[in-house]
This record gives structure tokens, C-alpha cells and sequence, in this order.
């Protein structure tokens, strides 16, 4: 009977085990595949009957000589990540008190207004491209950063909005009146009581605006023509694509500096997202 | 220290009145406690006294001057939630430190407050704790921590000790009153647990459908109660209430005793039929019927152990009420009307 029980144990243990591991080599694979291709020579590469995943010749910085000295890599990723805290930035102050105003407000109003919000992000930026390069040329923002950040937020705002809308629903009305009347206004409230306990949905949001400005490609790529106003999502593939002659080395170089900064401040963050937060505020 | 005044006050959700014309005061220090079930519209009365809610009509007066258009904190008032209500990402410290912080308070200054408002609650050893590291009793001293620490006006309780195992809450409402006692600031108290409302007021104000249907000490409320809705909402089991010509009679089931035990003179002699017993410890409840003259309705009967008549399912004896005992509701409306004979009444 024991050792029944010991085996049973031994096997959900390695079930569990072996599922964790799955996914963990699913998950960072790609970012595996991109470090040692970075590092390839490119006959290494080529050669069919090399184990992609392996080095068959000495490892080269060639490739990294290629992305930063002869394109603007360095250029893109600054401009990305201009573009990127300014968006982030916009859409925290547009969202925030959004998703605080609909989360509130009760009825039929708030969450059909919630809803109109959220429907407006399944618009496709293929379909939108067109009349909003009409909007950034009336501007006169076209061939500037300035454009993406004007056109980006209204992907980024309405799916924050909708996300920190849920946020705020979780958080008891009942702290909001706790802190109103223990001396703060409505905003006092706010800002002392409500903000920190959702951090963990603006940290969401920060990470997902981010992350959705950096992949970003059409918008990107129809309204800024100079090289030197590049994001990375438009750079790589057009400099490191030519014809049909793909550099693998310096293509993959370029996606694993672009990804890697958001990867790690997501893990260093990912307990923070993990729900809970408000336990031991009410009952 | 003030008194809190409610005048005429109404409070509409869309089409359902909530509050509808409450009129009622307290005195300086009292312990003023609203009684109802739920849904009858005491806690909205609460939130429009603290400033949570907007009264749709009518005024609200603390330290006699209107305060309609003054935001909670401006009202000099301090509220226990039902949920409590603790800060979940500060420590108990910094929650019962926060209303003085808010005032703007000095930091040596708001540490000595803190740590007299912990030592009035016993709650010292646990400051440096997060509230989803303290038990509900825990949790509901450092809430009342929170709210006597910066000497407010007037303290508003939202149902407190709801959260809590009955015999916690025994010994929270016994620490409870005496503490308003110590520091005799007036005090409104929201619950639907009679006992906690006997045990507590000073007065009692029983509410239903959003109106006071009777204010005053628990022995008014209870002895004397003004319509058939408080006669059957206080006192369990609930006040008996026969039907008789052209009135209501009522009577509590512990008035309600076997004539062998208590040979009494001007008291109603009734024929009780008990078709069950129910044995409770220190007190016997008979159900049964009442019979001819009487109308065969049900009625109750409740004896304390020391009355050890030998009872029966399926026997009739002879019980009697005081005539004192006794009260007279009108049909129509409920409310109390003057004694008359039983005899007028059941022929």
C-alpha cells in the first residue's frame, strides 16, 4: 500500500515536473535560438548538415558589428524607446482615470461605455492606417516620432482602460469611503488608496503598452519615411532583408536586444502580478 | 462632542425609496442604535449622516449646524465599515495612523496617538503587521483603533461586529459599550441583531421600509412597542398576536404561563392546546393553538426552566396572561390603541 502511495506520489510529482519543464523550454527557446545564431558565423549557419542549435566553427561578433556600425540599430532602439515612454506615459494618464470613472460608474451606462471602449480595439491598424495618415499629414506630423506617439494610444488606451477597469472593480468601495472620511477627498482617496493597491494593473499596462509599441509595424512604417526616425519593428526587417537574402545573424542580434530589457523587467515584476493583493482588506 | 439630528431625510434609488422621511436625534454621548432587517435602509441612513451619500431631501445636523454640503471628512465624524475596511497595503500602524496624517500631524506627535489608540485596544504587538495578517477580531480593534484616534465628533458603527464568531462578539460588545462609556462620544450603531441592540443602546430606533417605526430605550421598544411590526420584530420568539373583533392582541410567549404555576388574579385565563415541545435549556417553548373562546390560532409559549409544570404534547391546560400584559393594536393600521376587555373581544 505504501509503496503504491510512494509511486503514485514519485509519478504526479514527474508529471508536474515534466509539464513546468515543458513549458519553460517552450517559452525561452526562441530566445535561445536567437543568442547562438547572433554569435554563428554565417558558413556555420548555412550549412545544412550543421545542428542549428550547436557551434560547428568558433563563435563571431560580426554580426553585431553589421546591426549597430553599418544600420542604425542604435538609432531605432532609442527612437523605440522615446516612443515608447511617451506612450506609456499618455496612456497612463488617459486610462487610469478612465477605467476609475467606468469602474464606478454603476449601471447600465458604465459598462455599456466599457464595452463601446474595448470594441473600439478590434479595430485592425491595417484598416486605420489610411484615414489616420490623412489625420498625421493634416498635422503636419508625418516622417516624426511624434505621429506614432499621437496614433499609438488609441490601441494602447482603450485595452488599458478596459484592464484597469477590472482592477479597479476588485478594490471594495469601502477603503474609498474609509480614507474620505478619514480626511482625503475623492482624489486624495485615489491617489493614497487606490493607485497603490492596483499597482499591479498599471504595472500590467506600463509592460503591455510597451511591449505593443515595440512590435508595431504598419503605422510605423506608413507614416515615417527617414532612416533616421526608425523604430526597431520597421529597421530590422528593411536593412537586414535584402531581396531575398535574409542576415540571420544580425536579424536575430537585433530582435534578442529589443526583447530582452522587457523580458527581464517582467520577471522581476512577475510577483507583483500574481492577484491577491487585497487580501485582508475587508472581512 | 455633538449630537447628530436628521431632518426629514429621503434618499431614492432610481424608484426605490431607501430612506423615506427619517426624523430623529441624538443626545450629547448617547449610544442611539438603528435596528432593522436588512434592506430596511439603516446603513443608507448612516452613509447620508456620514457624507457618503447625498440625501435626496431633507437635512442632516451634527453640532446643530446643517452639514448637507460638507464632504466626510469635513464633518468631524469616524466610521467602522462592516468589512472594516483596513488599508490591505499598509501596516496597522500606518492605518491607524492615517486619518492623523491626513490632518497633516507631526510625526513624533502621530506616533504617540497611534500608540495610545493600539493600548486602548490591546492591539501594541501587532503594528508592524499587514490586516491580512491579524484574525477578524484583530482586524475589527484595529478598525475601531483607526477610528477613535484622532477624537472624532461623533462615531458611526456599519454592523462591527458582524464578522465575528458569536463568542467574540460577546466579549466586542461588552468592550464595545464599555469604551463608549470611557470616552462618551456620541455614538450611531447600525445592526440587524436585536441583542446586539438591547444589549448596546441607550435608545433604539426600529426601522422597516426606510421609515423609524419607533424610538426609544430597549425597555420601551420591547414593553411597550408602538405597531404590530415592532411587537413582531423584537423578542424571540416573536410577541403573539391574536385577532380579536375589532383589535390585535398581543402578548409575549414569556407572559404566557400555566395558571397551576401562577394562580393569578386579574389576569385572562386562555385555553392553550400544545401540539409541541421544544426544550431549549434554560427555557421550554410550547407551540400550539388556543381554543374556544378564542379563535384556534397558533401562539407560543415560553417558560423558563424553573417552572417545572408537567407539560404534555397533545394536553390543554389553562394559561394565563396579566392583563397588563396585554396590548391592543389596531387592525388596520398596526399601531397601538387603548386597552379595552377581552371579552369584547372573544365572545
Amino acid at each position: 500500500m505504501a509503496t503504491l502511495y510512494r509511486v503514485r506520489r514519485w509519478l504526479a510529482d514527474g508529471a508536474h515536473f515534466g509539464i513546468v519543464a515543458a513549458f519553460t523550454i517552450f517559452a525561452a527557446f526562441p530566445f535561445y535560438w536567437m543568442l547562438i545564431t547572433t554569435f554563428k558565423r554565417t558558413t556555420d549557419l548555412m550549412n545544412r548538415t550543421h545542428n542549428p542549435f550547436l557551434f560547428h566553427e568558433p563563435p563571431t561578433l560580426e554580426h553585431l558589428r553589421v546591426l549597430f556600425y553599418d544600420t542604425l540599430y542604435g538609432r531605432w532602439l532609442a527612437n523605440t524607446a522615446v516612443v515608447g515612454v511617451l506612450v506609456v506615459v499618455v496612456t497612463l494618464v488617459l486610462a487610469v482615470p478612465a477605467g476609475y470613472a467606468l469602474a464606478r460608474l454603476t449601471g447600465r451606462w458604465g459598462e455599456q461605455l466599457g464595452i463601446g471602449i474595448f470594441l473600439t480595439y478590434l479595430v485592425p491598424p491595417t484598416l486605420l492606417f489610411i484615414p489616420l495618415s490623412r489625420v498625421v499629414v493634416g498635422l503636419g506630423l508625418q516622417d516624426s516620432l511624434w505621429s506614432l506617439v499621437l496614433v499609438y494610444p488609441s490601441f494602447t488606451v482603450p485595452f488599458s482602460t478596459w484592464l484597469l477597469m477590472g482592477f479597479f472593480k476588485a478594490i471594495p468601495s469601502d477603503l474609498e469611503d474609509a480614507a474620505m472620511i478619514d480626511g482625503y477627498s475623492r482624489l486624495g482617496a485615489f491617489v493614497k488608496i487606490v493607485m497603490p493597491i492596483s499597482i499591479a494593473g498599471i504595472l500590467t499596462v506600463v509592460i503591455f503598452s510597451f511591449t505593443l509599441v515595440m512590435q508595431e509595424f504598419v503605422y510605423a512604417l506608413t507614416f515615417i519615411s527617414p532612416v533616421s526616425q526608425y523604430t526597431v519593428s520597421v529597421g530590422v526587417p528593411t536593412f537586414l532583408v535584402h531581396g531575398d537574402v535574409y542576415f540571420w545573424g544580425s536579424l536575430m542580434a537585433g530582435c534578442f536586444i529589443a526583447s530582452v530589457p522587457i523580458a527581464v523587467v517582467y520577471n522581476f515584476f512577475v510577483d507583483r502580478f500574481i492577484a491577491g493583493f487585497t487580501v485582508g482588506a475587508v472581512k | 462632542m455633538a449630537t447628530v439630528e436628521a431632518r426629514d431625510i429621503r434618499k431614492s434609488f432610481g424608484t426605490v425609496r431607501a430612506v423615506d422621511g427619517v426624523n430623529l436625534s441624538t443626545k450629547e454621548g448617547e449610544f442611539l442604535v438603528l435596528l432593522g432587517s436588512s434592506g430596511c435602509g439603516k446603513t443608507t441612513l448612516l452613509r447620508m449622516i456620514a457624507g457618503l451619500e447625498k440625501p435626496t431631501s431633507g437635512d442632516v445636523l451634527i453640532g446643530g449646524q446643517v452639514v448637507n454640503d460638507l464632504p466626510p471628512r469635513a464633518r468631524k465624524i469616524a466610521m467602522v465599515f462592516q468589512s472594516y475596511a483596513l488599508y490591505p497595503h499598509m501596516t496597522v500602524f500606518k492605518n491607524i495612523a492615517f486619518p492623523l496624517k491626513a490632518q497633516g500631524m507631526r510625526a513624533d506627535a502621530v506616533r504617540q496617538r497611534v500608540e495610545w489608540a493600539a493600548a486602548l485596544f490591546g492591539i501594541e504587538l501587532l503594528l508592524h503587521r499587514k490586516p491580512r495578517q491579524l484574525s477578524g477580531g484583530e482586524r475589527q480593534r484595529v478598525a475601531l483603533a483607526r477610528a477613535v484616534v484622532r477624537e472624532p465628533a461623533v462615531f458611526l458603527l456599519d454592523e462591527p461586529l458582524s464578522n465575528l464568531d458569536a463568542k467574540l462578539r460577546a466579549s466586542a460588545r461588552d468592550e464595545l459599550q464599555q469604551f463608549q462609556r470611557r470616552i462618551g462620544t456620541t455614538t450611531i450603531y447600525v445592526t440587524h441583531d436585536q441583542v446586539e441592540a438591547m444589549g448596546l443602546g441607550d435608545r433604539i430606533a426600529v426601522m422597516q421600509h426606510g421609515r423609524v417605526r419607533q424610538i426609544g430605550t430597549p425597555m420601551e421598544v420591547y414593553d411597550e412597542p408602538a405597531d404590530t411590526f415592532v411587537a413582531a420584530f423584537l423578542g424571540s420568539p416573536p410577541m403573539n398576536l391574536i385577532e380579536g373583533k375589532d383589535c390585535l392582541v398581543g402578548f409575549r410567549p414569556e407572559h404566557f404561563l400555566p395558571k397551576e404555576a401562577f394562580p393569578m388574579t386579574e389576569a385572562a385565563s386562555v385555553p392553550f392546546r400544545v401540539t409541541r415541545l421544544e426544550y431549549l435549556g434554560a427555557d421550554r417553548l410550547l407551540y400550539g393553538v388556543l381554543e374556544r373562546p378564542f379563535p384556534e390560532q397558533k401562539v407560543i409559549a415560553k417558560l423558563p426552566s424553573t417552572v417545572t409544570t408537567s407539560i404534555r404534547q397533545g394536553e390543554t391546560h389553562e394559561f394565563v396572561v396579566k392583563e397588563k400584559d396585554l396590548k391592543f393594536f389596531d387592525r388596520d393600521t398596526g399601531l397601538r390603541t387603548a386597552p379595552r376587555p377581552l371579552s369584547t373581544q372573544f365572545a
